[in-house]
C-alpha cells in the first residue's frame, strides 16, 4: 500500500465530487427530505381519522364519554349516521375510518362492566387500526381476547378517554436515530458501487489498471471520501433531529459517531464489493436494491424485530443496518455505552472484514 | 533489459472468447526504438494483442515477453515501463487538463517535485497550456488527443501501446500526432501502434497486417509493398464500371477498385496475361488502356486479408 498514491486517488475522487451536482444535491437533500418525511408525514399516531359516530343513549354521561373521545383530535366526525347499519355503510364504502356506536343501555352496561361502546375500525388499514385501538383502551377493561382478533368491530368499555389523552407522543424521537442508519445505507452503498461502476463504463478502469496503482489503494482511496460524505450527513440528521424535533442523545456523542462510523464502514466495503460485481451502473442500482430494501423492512427500523418470523430474524441478523438500529437506539435513547452493546459492535466489525476482503479478492487488475 | 534490443517478443499468442478466436496464434517480435504498427480491420482483433501485450487479459495460449519481463506474470513490474493509450479516451472527462495529469503523475509514483515539473514541461510541449484548466470533457478530438499522449509518455515509458489513437481526429492533428510519435521513438522509446488509416501505416518502421485475428502479413512498408510488384494495375476507361464488372470475371483478379475515371487493379501470383484482359473486354465492346503501377500498402492489405484460407506468409 503506497500512501501516496492512494492519496492521488483520494484527491481526485474528491474533485469529482465537488464538480458531480447531483451527488452534491444527494448528500444533502435525501438526508433533510427523509428526515422531514418520516419525521412529519409518516407519523404513526393518527389524527383526525374520518369517523361517525351514534350516540342512541343520550344520556350526559354518553355526551361526556364522546367529548372527551374528540378531545383526542384522534376521530373527526363527517358524517350524521343515526343507526349502526348507517355506520357500518359508510365504513364499508370507505368514507369513514372509524365508527364510534353507544347503544341505548350504555348505563347499564357500564354499572355491570359490560363492553358499554362499540368502535368500529376500518381494519384494512393496520396503522388505523392501532390508532382506534388506543382511542379505546381503557386502565381496567375486559376483553374478550378472541372476537378483538378476529373481528372488526373491539368492543371496548371506555371509560375516561382523557387518561389517554396524549397529543405530545411524537414518534419522531424514535424514528430519527434509525433514519441515520436509513440514509446512511441508502447513499453509502450506492455512491461507492457508482463510483467504481462508472469508471469501468467510461473506460477510465482500462487506463488505471495499466498504471501501478494497485486494487487495495484505488479501493481505499475511493472509499474514504464518502465515508466522511457519511460524516456529514450523520451530522446533519443529528442536527435537524434535534433542532426540529427535540431529539435527545442520551448517551455520549462519540459513540453515536463511533457507531455511525461502523455503518458507513460495512456499507462503503458492501458497495465496493457490488461494484466488482455489476456491469453497469443501472446493474449496481438494481444490487443495492437488494440489500436496501430488505434492510427497511427487517432491521427493526420499521416493524419491531421481535415481531418477525424467525427466518426473517436471520436475514435480519446479516444486515448492518439492523445491528446499527440497535446500537444508535441504544445509545441515543437509552443511553447505553456502546461497550455494553458489543455483540452489534462485533458484528459490524466482521461484516467490514469479509465484504473488504471480498471485495479485494474480487477486484482484477485485468480486463478479462 | 538494456542492451535487449527486443522489446516485444510474442509466440503463439492466442485469445478465445467463448468460441470466437478473437487473437490466433499471433507470433510478433518488435525490436527496440521502432515505430512498430499493427494494421486491421475492426475486430482483427488489434486491441485483443495489444491488450495481452500489456497484460491486461490473459492469454489462452501462447507467451509473452516484453522488455525482458514475462506476460502476465510479471506484469505488475511491467506497469512501470510501459504507457498505454487506449482507444476510447480514458483520462477523467470531469477534471481538468492539469488534474489529470497530476493525477497520472501521482499514480506513477512521480515525485512532487518531479511531477510539477515534468506536468509543466508537458504542457507545453501538447501545446495544452491555455486549456490546463479547461475540464477535459470538453476539449476537441485533437486537445483530447494530445491529453492522452501527454497521459500516457508521463513517467516516460521505455514502450508505448497506443490503440487506434487516431480514430477521432482530423488529418492535421493526425500529422502533428505523427510527428510526436517519432520524436519519442528518436529518444528511444519503442512504439507500438494500431491503425486501420493506410497513410499512418506507411510511415511505420515495420507493420503487422492483422485479420480475424490472425497475422497475415508482416514487414517493413517497403517489403510488403515490394512483394506485390508485377500485380497492380491502372486501367482507363470510358465506362469504368461496366470494364469493373468484366475484369472481375476474369480468374486471378483480386479486386478492381475505382478511383475517379481509372481502376486500381490487383491480380494475385498466378500471372497475369493483359493480353488476354484486352480481348476479353473488347469483346463486350469496351476499351481500355491498361498501365502497370506501383503497388501501395492498401494493396498489401487487400492482397492479404482477402484470403483468409491461406496460411500467414511472411514477406520479409
Amino acid at each position: 500500500m503506497n500512501w501516496h498514491r492512494m492519496w492521488a486517488v483520494l484527491i481526485k475522487e474528491l474533485r469529482q465530487v465537488r464538480r458531480d451536482r447531483v451527488t452534491l444535491a444527494m448528500i444533502v437533500v435525501i438526508p433533510i427530505l427523509q428526515l422531514v418525511l418520516f419525521g412529519y408525514a409518516i407519523n404513526m399516531n393518527l389524527r383526525h381519522l374520518p369517523a361517525a359516530i351514534v350516540d342512541q343513549a343520550g344520556t350526559s354521561g354518553s355526551r361526556q364519554l364522546l367529548m372527551d373521545m374528540l378531545a383526542t383530535d384522534i376521530i373527526h366526525p363527517v358524517s350524521d349516521a343515526r343507526t349502526p347499519e348507517q355506520v357500518m355503510d359508510l365504513l364499508r364504502r370507505g368514507e369513514i375510518q372509524v365508527g364510534v356506536v353507544i347503544p341505548q343501555d350504555f348505563e347499564r352496561r357500564l354499572a355491570t362492566g359490560e363492553s358499554a361502546v362499540q368502535v368500529l375500525v376500518d381494519g384494512s388499514d393496520t396503522v388505523v387500526q392501532s390508532a382506534a385501538r388506543q382511542l379505546a383502551q381503557m386502565p381496567v377493561v375486559r376483553v374478550d381476547r378472541e372476537r378483538q382478533l378476529n373481528s372488526v368491530p373491539l368492543p371496548e368499555s371506555p371509560f375516561s378517554v382523557v387518561s389517554f389523552y396524549n397529543p405530545q407522543r411524537v414518534s419522531a424521537i424514535n424514528i430519527v436515530p434509525g433514519l441515520i442508519g436509513i440514509i446512511l445505507t441508502m447513499t453509502m452503498v450506492m455512491f461507492t458501487a457508482i463510483a467504481i461502476v462508472r469508471e469501468h463504463e467510461r473506460g477510465n478502469m482500462e487506463l488505471l489498471i495499466a498504471t501501478p496503482v494497485s486494487g487495495a489503494e484505488l479501493m481505499t482511496g475511493k472509499v474514504l471520501p464518502y465515508g466522511f460524505i457519511g460524516l456529514i450527513q450523520t451530522s446533519l440528521v443529528l442536527l435537524c433531529g434535534m433542532w426540529l424535533f427535540g431529539v435527545p442523545i442520551r448517551g455520549s456523542l462519540l459513540d453515536v459517531y463511533l457507531a455511525a462510523i461502523l455503518l458507513i464502514l460495512a456499507n462503503l466495503t458492501l458497495g465496493l464489493l457490488i461494484s466488482t460485481r455489476a456491469k453497469s451502473q443501472f446493474q449496481a442500482m438494481q444490487m443495492t436494491f437488494f440489500v436496501f430494501v430488505p434492510s427497511i423492512l427487517l432491521s427493526g427500523f420499521v416493524f419491531p424485530f421481535e415481531g418477525m418470523p424467525e427466518p426473517a430474524q436471520w436475514i435480519a441478523e446479516l444486515l448492518p443496518l439492523t445491528h446499527f438500529v440497535r446500537l444508535i437506539r441504544g445509545v441515543m435513547l437509552r443511553g447505553a455505552e456502546l461497550t455494553e452493546l458489543w455483540p452489534d459492535v462485533l458484528a459490524l466489525i466482521v461484516f467490514i472484514g469479509v465484504m473488504m476482503t471480498l471485495a479485494i479478492l474480487r477486484f482484477s487488475k485485468r480486463l478479462d | 533489459m538494456p542492451g535487449d534490443e527486443v522489446a516485444i517478443q510474442a509466440s503463439g499468442l492466442t485469445k478465445c472468447f467463448g468460441s470466437l478466436r478473437a487473437v490466433d496464434s499471433l507470433d510478433l517480435t518488435v525490436k527496440r526504438r521502432q515505430v512498430y504498427g499493427f494494421l486491421g480491420p475492426n475486430g482483427s482483433g488489434k486491441s485483443t494483442a495489444i491488450r495481452m501485450l500489456c497484460g491486461l487479459l490473459t492469454p489462452t495460449a501462447g507467451d509473452i515477453e516484453v522488455l525482458g519481463l514475462r506476460i502476465p506474470e510479471q506484469a505488475e513490474q511491467l506497469r512501470y515501463h510501459i504507457g498505454y493509450m487506449t482507444q476510447q479516451f480514458s483520462l477523467f472527462s470531469d477534471l481538468t487538463v492539469r488534474e489529470n495529469l497530476e493525477f497520472l503523475a501521482a499514480i506513477h509514483g512521480l515525485e512532487s517535485r518531479n511531477s510539477r515539473k515534468r506536468v509543466e514541461q508537458l504542457l507545453q510541449e501538447y501545446q495544452l497550456e491555455e486549456r490546463q484548466r479547461q475540464l477535459a470533457g470538453t476539449l476537441s478530438g485533437g486537445q483530447r488527443q494530445r491529453l492522452a499522449l501527454a497521459g500516457s509518455v508521463l513517467h516516460q515509458p521505455e514502450l508505448l501501446f497506443l490503440d487506434e489513437p487516431t480514430s477521432a481526429v482530423d488529418p492535421e492533428s493526425r500529422r502533428d500526432f505523427w510527428e510526436k510519435l517519432f520524436e519519442l521513438a528518436d529518444e528511444g522509446t519503442t512504439i507500438l501502434v494500431s491503425s486501420h488509416y493506410m497513410d499512418e501505416a506507411e510511415r511505420c518502421h515495420r507493420l503487422a497486417v492483422l485479420d480475424h485475428g490472425r497475422l497475415v502479413a508482416d514487414g517493413s512498408p517497403a517489403e510488403l509493398t515490394g512483394g506485390l510488384e508485377g500485380r497492380t494495375f491502372e486501367v482507363h476507361a470510358q465506362e469504368p464500371r461496366r470494364v469493373r464488372q468484366k475484369l472481375l470475371q476474369i480468374a486471378g483478379v483480386i479486386s478492381a477498385a475505382q478511383i475517379g475515371m481509372n481502376l486500381r487493379v490487383l491480380c494475385d501470383d498466378s500471372g497475369v496475361d493483359l493480353q488476354q484482359w484486352q480481348q476479353s473486354l473488347e469483346g463486350a465492346g469496351l476499351e481500355a488502356q491498361i498501365e502497370p503501377t506501383a503497388p501501395s500498402l492498401e494493396d498489401v492489405f487487400v492482397a492479404v486479408t482477402s484470403k483468409p484460407a491461406q496460411k500467414p506468409e511472411a514477406v520479409s
